[in-house]
């Protein structure tokens, strides 16, 4: 995929070969994610949160990219396993980098919310 | 994708809902900073605590680091770990943890966020489902190094057994020597960047993903094939490595690049005479 459709699976379902036509399901990622950040890009909030955590660089959210759930972007929480749409006042970059780090501070703004589904599970199921 | 005619909807395939699921609710772009896990303890680096494990059992050293977190301490030494296994697991914090020594079979698994140094050698599956953080060993590793990790950095500075990141879904393996035999097997996504020489079978049956080698690599297995360095690759690279003063003997310029074929993908639904040609 190239920076060139960063709005493919916003503008269109997807579909490109026979078999995805066929089965009616876009196969693999809806995004590259094997690209890698361009830390130049990163938010400031980002940059504390690094700082937070004795990072020097993005560490785990570099796996993190805005991907796109029933046409509407969206980032993809481990913690959940479902997709988290982003807000539908936040205004999309026109380039795949910039996009990634809005996903990746949302994501850590979700996560590490109390209102975030894991803190009902820990409260639940925590052993020690 | 409201209205369309599948083939799939025609043969009655479709009770399955096939797109994921999404989460709308719980979320406020305009939370107040957090940076930390709602469970995880507070601490601060700063303040600093050692124990010898030397006496002490696997789970009494678990028990124990996370007794000092609890207690608000960010920088934590163990000595004496005597190679013992599973030790340093389900650290679920932020932290400083030196491990003076060496480590045994699958010890920092399972953690999300400390930063983790030991300063001899590792066992099987070091730091296996790793999320988040890193973990650096200053000396060898053995087999199954970063087995399934998900997330953060995992350096060793030596060299590593056989099939390194097996099952990886994300995160960055960095070997500063050379890695055995089928690294980066059935790998699914992230990063693995090698310094030294790759064994056999590298890339087997890999799903996603990116493997970068320094040395010279044995050969490659099924659906493994080279990529193209892009300059954001070298940018990524240098930066990467650097933080751990690593670099590989042959420049960052000249490391070659691996990825997926994608020719497994869906593989099962191949025809037979599909499969040879993939295989």
């Amino acid at each position: 995929m190239s920076q060139n459709d960063v709005d493919k699976y916003l503008n269109s379902d997807g579909l490109d070969s026979s078999r995805e036509k066929d089965i009616g399901q876009h196969i693999g990622y809806r995004y590259d994610v094997n690209l890698v950040p361009d830390m130049d890009r990163c938010s400031p909030f980002l940059l504390k949160y690094m700082g937070k955590m004795g990072w020097a660089d993005l560490n785990w959210l570099e796996d993190v990219h805005m991907g796109y759930e029933e046409g509407k972007p969206a980032v993809f929480d481990r913690n959940i396993n479902g997709w988290v749409q982003v807000p539908e006042d936040i205004t999309l970059p026109d380039n795949q980098q910039d996009r990634d780090m809005i996903a990746r501070e949302l994501l850590i703004k979700f996560q590490m919310s109390k209102s975030h589904p894991m803190v009902d599970l820990v409260k639940a199921y925590k052993k020690f | 994708m409201a209205g369309v005619e599948h083939k799939s909807h025609d043969m009655g395939l479709h009770t399955e809902q096939l797109s994921g699921r999404t989460q709308q609710r719980f979320f406020s772009a305009s939370e107040e900073e957090n940076f930390t896990y709602p469970w995880a303890n507070e601490v601060d680096f700063d303040k600093t605590a050692d124990f010898d494990a030397m006496d002490m059992d696997p789970t009494g050293i678990n028990l124990k680091i996370r007794e000092l977190l609890e207690q608000g301490y960010g920088t934590i030494t163990i000595k004496n770990p005597r190679a013992k296994h599973g030790v340093g697991v389900g650290v679920l914090n932020r932290a400083n943890i030196t491990f003076e020594g060496s480590l045994g079979y699958f010890g920092c698994g399972l953690i999300d966020g400390p930063n983790v140094r030991i300063t001899g050698r590792v066992g099987w599956s070091c730091a296996e489902n790793m999320m988040a953080g890193t973990v650096v060993i200053d000396k060898n590793a053995g087999s199954t190094f970063g087995a399934a990790i998900r997330g953060g950095d995992l350096v060793c500075r030596g060299d590593v057994g056989s099939r390194t990141g097996i099952d990886q879904k994300g995160g960055t393996i960095i070997v500063g020597g050379r890695t055995g035999a089928f690294s980066g097997f059935m790998m699914q996504r992230g990063r693995m960047v090698i310094c030294g020489d790759a064994g056999k079978n590298l890339g087997d049956s890999m799903y996603d993903g990116t493997i970068y080698v320094g040395g010279e690599v044995e050969d490659l297995g099924v659906d493994c094939v080279p990529g193209e360095m892009t300059d954001t690759d070298l940018k990524w690279l240098t930066a990467k490595l650097s933080m751990y003063d690593i670099a590989p003997a042959c420049g960052f310029e000249n490391m070659k690049k691996f990825v997926s074929g994608k020719q497994l993908w869906n593989y099962d639904n191949l025809e037979p005479s599909e499969k040879k040609l993939v295989l």
